[in-house]
């Protein structure tokens, strides 16, 4: 694993910047003053006891909730807020903490719709399968195989996601995040409620995702062991506020971590 | 202007009666989170029941018993044979099935008691008499005040006693009410006998103004408006939204409508309402949720 | 053995994304087509056709227009009789006032002016969900009542809003007769379920059906809400404005604006809860039983009882049965007729095995 932590050294140059964020609901701070930035082509873990407002900047980053204050630069542009549409539209792509995939739908379907902003065809050539829109639904039936082929779910494919096992919905819907092709990716706890064999499997899915996309991956986890191993770049968070940031060394070594976070719990 | 201030008072307290049936709504939404469209069906076959009863000579105060009492069991019937076996779906799937329930009750009502129009006497006069320079219905302030009183039981029931905080830990959370033990059958038994109770009441007033009929069914038409503006989920909300449907319907109706045609007064609250939504898509006094992914 | 994908094998894509995959689709529709369009005509009578065909067809488009809101795009419409009524006014003023217009052509203006008005009050759904979006269709189905009833420019000044088919000659060919009126009815409606079929196949029906199951992650992959939405409006629209047409035209011939009022709504709603939410199938099978169901049971009581109910009770008795019905489909059988269509196609595949 020595290979990887190099790797944030000589790639330096950051994709996303999170500069002074601030959250609250109804007057509760979510996330108070949190800046830190990541490196395209790292693979980032925020990690955080329960309620220390990981998911809430997850859910910044990619505009579902807007922050109070601070801003976000991503490739190159900053802005206040964002919308959820507008972060896919630039290539930001997330599973959830409660899996939230389309219950209703086949998984070669959960898996498509992923393929939404590679569409090129309107929805009347759509609707009446003219012009443009039967080779491109060849096309993003193809490109939906590829990732199906990548996560190993060719069996399951036809099946309604609602009926499958917990940690196969899990992969569907990185399956579907990854049909997006997407510059950077969001992971909300991954690997909660696996076993050490399924988080295994998780985690080559998702190294092999870096490896072979060059996909940037912020993911929060609370296997620290598969933090330690996954991640090049650590941010631990506590109460909202940051209390560590750097390689996973560093961050194994941070007497604040250590005390709020590693030496508490787990 | 006088005239204008009459209009207002008139349909103001027309708004009363709106209330009434919106806060059936409220009880229900709050306790099992369905929008039951059963309500206006409700009023109308306790309406029914109680004016078939007193035709035939039944007296008054045992006409009124005998009706909560038929309440009473359709709230068992529906808990026990709709509610109980679509618990966990989705609230789309329990208002459509309120909706097959109204057809129920209505067809049930008019099989038993017919499909005539049946009047009404609650002994209450609707001579009009002038106060302040404004001709005011006596029956309306009557209805107005029998509104009031019901509003401050309800909230008494449902602010001071047990089951009133049980109903509230159930709007907030079915299943983390059901793991403190707190008995949902009979909670959701309780909110549809009250809601039953309170359509009777509405049913009556509602009945000896405009005579009871099918027609009773159709105000809870009215009461979507009503709870849109006041919130789903408060009772204060539901007085409030009735009195600015009332009032406004009214006012549209007599200054607006006659340069457009007159009859508006079927969509325009459904108007008024989507304007209000546009302000706040939770109503005056609902709450916002936060969504959590 | 009877229906199984054994031996037919897939080798593009394209092959596995057709409509009908297995032969036996294929024959099976091919047949089906035919025993209605050439057999039907000359088993059945003009009762059949003017008091069950026809309206079984129109309302099956209906059905199958509200459920692409309802089923496919997950909002909730009270109002489809107003998008019906629409499509069936604005038909006959664009029959009437343009000369020489195609009668075809102006049931499709009428479906297009159904879809505007349908994109108009599907706008308030940008903004809210779920119960609230009843507001927003309500007020469709009284306000187009309203305006169709008190503005008589829309039904050519007639008395109470009354409008009256013109005579149904397309190329030269008359169909006004109850053979005519149902084989014009049936190819519109054939016409229009195979676009259907496209439709929740194609990219527009998966995103329909993501913003059914879950619009935050729809969001969040990066489709419109707000566009779907509106298209899913537009469309269903479309179709329930054409179902409009053929209820004024093919059906009755003659419709007042309280033709389309909110009981029709409530009966289309019914069709697809019995039929099937987010089925194309169902609405036929949905549209069947609210049609065959009181036909039934008027025999029962004229034949069976002598007619010792009177109508008026029998209409009471109907009306709780329907009731009944939806509450019995909502708790024992959600996903309604169509359903019962698919399990039994699944035992036909493993026949004469059961699992």
């Amino acid at each position: 694993m020595s290979t990887i932590s190099t790797s944030r050294r000589m790639n330096a140059t950051p994709l996303l910047q999170l500069e002074h964020i601030s959250l609250s609901f109804k007057g509760v701070k979510a996330i108070t003053d949190i800046s830190f930035s990541v490196n395209e082509g790292e693979i980032c873990a925020l990690i955080g006891p329960n309620g220390a407002g990981k998911s809430s900047l997850l859910n910044v980053i990619n505009g579902v909730y807007q922050p109070d204050q601070g801003t976000i630069c991503y490739a190159g542009a900053s802005r206040h807020r964002m919308r959820p549409h507008d972060a896919a539209v630039q290539g930001i792509a997330r599973t959830f903490q409660n899996i939230a995939l389309f219950k209703g739908m086949s998984v070669l379907d959960n898996v498509l719709t992923g393929r939404n902003l590679h569409q090129r065809s309107s929805w009347v050539e759509q609707a009446f399968n003219v012009g443009r829109a039967p080779d491109e639904a060849t096309e993003q039936r193809r490109k939906a195989e590829q990732v199906i082929e990548f996560l190993r779910i060719q069996p399951w494919r036809h099946q309604l996601v609602g009926n499958l096992p917990y940690g196969l919905q899990k992969r569907v819907e990185l399956a579907r995040a990854l049909a997006a092709e997407p510059r950077l990716l969001l992971l909300d706890e991954p690997m909660a409620g696996m076993n050490r064999q399924e988080k295994d499997d998780m985690s080559r899915f998702i190294l092999d995702t870096q490896r072979e996309f060059g996909t940037t991956i912020v993911l929060i986890e609370h296997d620290i062991g598969v933090v330690m191993n996954l991640s090049q770049h650590v941010v631990v968070l506590d109460y909202g506020k940051k209390i560590g940031d750097g390689t996973p060394e560093q961050v194994r070594v941070n007497p604040d971590v250590i005390a709020a976070y590693l030496g508490t719990t787990h | 202007m006088s005239f204008f201030f009459e209009v207002l008072l008139g349909g103001l307290l027309a708004g009363v009666m709106y209330s009434l049936i919106a806060i059936g709504f409220v009880l229900i939404y709050k306790a099992s989170g369905v929008f039951n469209f059963a309500q206006g069906s409700m009023v109308l076959f306790a309406a029914l029941t109680f004016v078939s009863l007193l035709e035939r000579s039944v007296p008054f105060w045992g006409a009124f018993v005998f009706t909560l009492l038929i309440m009473l069991v359709l709230a068992w019937a529906i808990e026990r044979f709709v509610l109980r076996q679509l618990v966990n779906r989705p609230p789309i799937t329990l208002f459509m099935a309120t909706l097959g329930l109204s057809y129920i009750i209505e067809g049930l009502a008019q099989a038993v008691w017919g499909a005539q129009v049946h009047g009404l006497d609650l002994g209450v006069s609707d001579e009009p008499f002038e106060l302040g320079g404004m001709l005011l219905s006596q029956f309306d302030l009557f209805a107005a005040a029998v509104a009031g009183t019901l509003v401050v039981l309800l909230s008494l029931l449902f602010n001071k006693t047990r089951t009133g905080i049980a109903l509230r830990a159930v709007a907030d959370d079915q299943l983390a009410a059901l793991a403190v033990g707190i008995r949902l059958h009979r909670l959701w038994l309780i909110v549809w006998a009250v809601a039953g109770v309170v359509g009777l009441v509405a049913g009556l007033l509602w009945g000896a103004r405009l005579g009871v009929q099918f027609s009773l069914s159709l105000i809870v038409l009215k009461a979507l408006p009503v709870l849109i503006i006041g919130g789903f989920t408060s009772i204060g909300g539901a007085i409030v939204g009735g009195l600015i449907i009332g009032a406004s319907e009214k006012l549209a109706e007599v200054f607006i409508g006659p340069i457009i045609g007159g009859g508006i007064e079927n969509w325009f609250p459904y108007v008024l309402a989507m304007l209000f939504l546009l302000v706040r898509p939770a109503g005056l006094f609902g709450e916002r949720a936060i969504e959590r992914v | 053995m009877l229906y199984r994908e054994s031996g037919q094998f897939v080798t593009s894509y394209r092959a596995d994304q057709r409509v009908f995959r297995l032969w036996q689709e294929r024959w099976g529709l091919a047949l089906l087509l035919a025993v209605a369009f050439v057999m039907v005509p000359f088993i059945a009578n003009d009762y059949w056709f003017s008091a069950i065909l026809i309206p079984f067809l129109v309302l099956s488009l209906a059905g199958l227009g509200l459920n692409l809101l309802t089923g496919y795009a997950g909002q909730l419409s009270l109002g489809s009789a107003a998008f019906m009524a629409v499509g069936a006014f604005a038909a006959y003023n664009f029959h009437l006032r343009i000369e020489g217009m195609p009668f075809l052509l102006s049931f499709v203006f009428g479906g297009l002016a159904a879809a505007g008005v349908g994109v108009i009050f599907g706008l308030p759904s940008l903004r809210i969900k779920g119960f609230y979006l009843l507001v927003s269709t309500l007020a469709a189905q009284f306000f187009v009542q309203w305006v169709l009833t008190n503005f008589s420019w829309f039904s050519n000044n007639s008395s109470s809003g009354v409008i009256t088919a013109p005579q149904l000659i397309i190329a030269g060919h008359d169909f006004s007769t109850p053979l005519g009126r149902y084989l014009l009815t049936l190819g519109i409606v054939a016409a229009l379920t195979v676009l259907a079929l496209s439709i929740v196949r194609s990219a527009l029906g998966r995103n329909w059906m993501a913003v059914r199951d879950m619009d935050t992650a729809a969001a969040v992959i990066g489709i419109s809400i707000a566009r779907t939405k509106l298209v899913a409006f537009a469309v269903s629209s479309f179709f329930l404005g054409i179902a409009g047409s053929l209820w004024a035209f093919t059906y009755l011939g003659t419709v007042e604006p309280h033709g389309f009022d909110l009981t029709r709504s409530f009966q289309i709603l019914f069709i697809i809860i019995i039929g099937g939410l987010g089925s194309v199938l169902g609405n036929f099978l949905g549209a069947a039983f609210i049609v065959l169901l009181p036909i039934l049971l008027s025999n029962i009581s004229n034949n069976l009882l002598a007619g010792a109910i009177d109508p008026g009770q029998l209409e009471n008795i109907q009306k709780i049965i329907f009731g009944a019905l939806i509450i019995f489909f909502l708790i024992k059988e959600p996903d309604g007729l169509a359903r019962i269509w698919q399990s039994l196609k699944r035992r036909a595949r493993v026949w004469p095995l059961r699992f």
